[in-house]
């Protein structure tokens, strides 16, 4: 087998693995989600385990990554997929942490009835889903329009942010007994509105790879 | 007659090469700043060497070659009636892939060039002999040897030496084609070191294999192919966001 198809096999297998990664920590925060809605503990508890899998996705292709630039050196578009992917990596392991601290959170969160209607926080969790899947996309499949789509889909979840942190500063102004939920439905936002960051970035890095510009919206 | 004095940048406009009916170099246009590093990149028989050869003259021996276009250095135009291709050489120095030490010892062999242009003086020439090992960062290695033969040196050594001697003659600018393609990283890894130390005066052109190496040292980065100048740029844009979709093929290694 030359040299260059060597290459092309390990870049595949590359992304092969990244795709792998990024479907776990998919699956993470709609399960995150789905134990908040439902209250289910152990469903929050079998995250985190699944987080360990993260990890050990980002340490395989992080070594990978290394190898390649080690033995093939390599130039233009192939250093550019390479240096990405070693750059996304902290992003999708970033994914999963997220989603292991909204599990952790229902797992001790008291079995109090909800303070308010989990709409805001449900569609902020579909929608991280949407962009983690779509920034990812755009790298596996170099388009860079889909990158902008993803950077621009933050827009709705920051307004989203927004709207469940209003919603919750009522809630505590109007009966104090609402602090102790409140605070951690606002954890639970904030998360997701930090993993609409980290898929930025990765739309970032997608397009740097496409570019050859690095640019931060 | 023409002098080399001042700027030492290169410019080829409307160069076209032929020997005999074959069609070397087609019409390239190039600008190479003062006291930079530039590389000139390209698969065998592309050209490059050949576009090199030019800047000292070093095709006007060769039988059917025929050479159209305006080259300057510094602003002066060097197949001018009035540039001397003596003066010319002595400003433009040039180190080839295999190590060409003569067979004399290497005090000699430095002190040749400056002998030539009619230095005499023994405590002068051991200043330029002295002065230009110590450029060529080889001057520890062999100034209790200088005696000795040079043929009897590594070929880092001998190279080193090569290079030494053409800063004897005090040039603007080096030429280099492929200087460390027959030798092991260490001295390749002293050359490139030297060249970086070497751009503070001189202007150097080289032409390299090792894309790595065009990296590492140059400021500057040419690609050739089938005798044209496909790309020419900034060394970090061209290895990381060449324009051209040929350059990206050669440096990626997917050409044919």
């Amino acid at each position: 087998m030359s040299i260059r198809k060597i290459f092309e096999e390990e870049l595949a297998d590359l992304k092969t693995q990244l795709v792998e990664m990024c479907r776990l920590t998919e699956q993470m925060i709609s399960d995150a989600i789905t134990a908040l809605v439902n209250r289910d503990r152990e469903l929050g508890k079998s995250i985190g385990i699944m987080d360990k899998r993260v990890d050990e996705y980002e340490m395989a292709i992080e070594k990978k990554c290394m190898r390649i630039l080690l033995k093939q050196q390599p130039v233009a578009k192939d250093f550019r997929e390479v240096s990405t992917a070693l750059k996304m990596i902290t992003d999708i392991e970033r994914f999963g942490d997220q989603a292991a601290d909204i599990g952790d959170l229902v797992y001790t969160m008291p079995g109090d009835a909800y303070i308010k209607k989990l709409t805001h926080i449900t569609a902020m969790g579909n929608l991280a889903v949407k962009m983690v899947r779509e920034s990812v996309s755009s790298f596996i499949n170099n388009d860079e329009a889909l990158a902008d789509e993803v950077i621009a889909l933050d827009d709705q979840m920051d307004d989203m942010f927004l709207a469940v942190k209003t919603d919750l500063i009522e809630l505590i102004k109007k009966d104090g007994r609402n602090g102790d939920q409140a605070i951690e439905l606002m954890m639970v936002a904030k998360y997701l509105e930090r993993i609409g960051d980290h898929a930025v970035n990765v739309a970032e890095w997608t397009k740097y790879n496409e570019t050859g510009v690095h640019q931060k919206f | 007659m023409n002098e080399f004095i001042g700027r030492m940048d290169i410019t080829a406009k409307g160069c076209n090469l032929y020997y005999g009916d074959f069609h070397a170099l087609k019409d390239i246009n190039i600008e190479i700043p003062e006291k930079q590093v530039t590389a000139l990149i390209g698969p065998s028989g592309c050209g490059k060497s050949t576009f090199l050869k030019i800047f000292n003259r070093m095709n006007d021996l060769v039988e059917g070659c025929r050479i159209e276009g305006e080259y300057r250095i510094g602003g002066v135009d060097i197949f001018d009636k009035e540039t001397d291709v003596n003066v010319l050489r002595k400003n433009v120095g040039m180190v080839f892939q295999k190590p060409n030490p003569f067979p004399m010892s290497i005090y000699d062999n430095i002190a040749f060039a400056p002998r030539t242009f009619g230095i005499t003086k023994k405590s002068e020439l051991d200043e330029i002999v002295e002065q230009s090992l110590r450029r060529a960062s080889i001057w520890d290695e062999v100034k209790d040897r200088l005696r000795k033969n040079a043929l009897g040196m590594s070929g880092g050594q001998q190279q080193r030496l090569c290079i030494a001697r053409s800063l004897a003659a005090s040039p603007k600018v080096l030429l280099m084609d492929e200087p460390t393609s027959a030798l092991d990283p260490i001295s390749t890894g002293k050359i490139e070191e030297l060249m970086e130390e070497l751009k503070k005066d001189l202007t150097i052109v080289i032409v390299t294999h090792n894309m790595q190496q065009a990296t590492r040292i140059a400021d500057k980065t040419a690609f050739f192919l089938l005798g044209e100048l496909v790309e020419y740029g900034n060394t970090d844009d061209i290895f990381t966001s060449p324009r051209d979709e040929r350059t990206e093929r050669y440096i990626t290694g997917r050409f044919g």
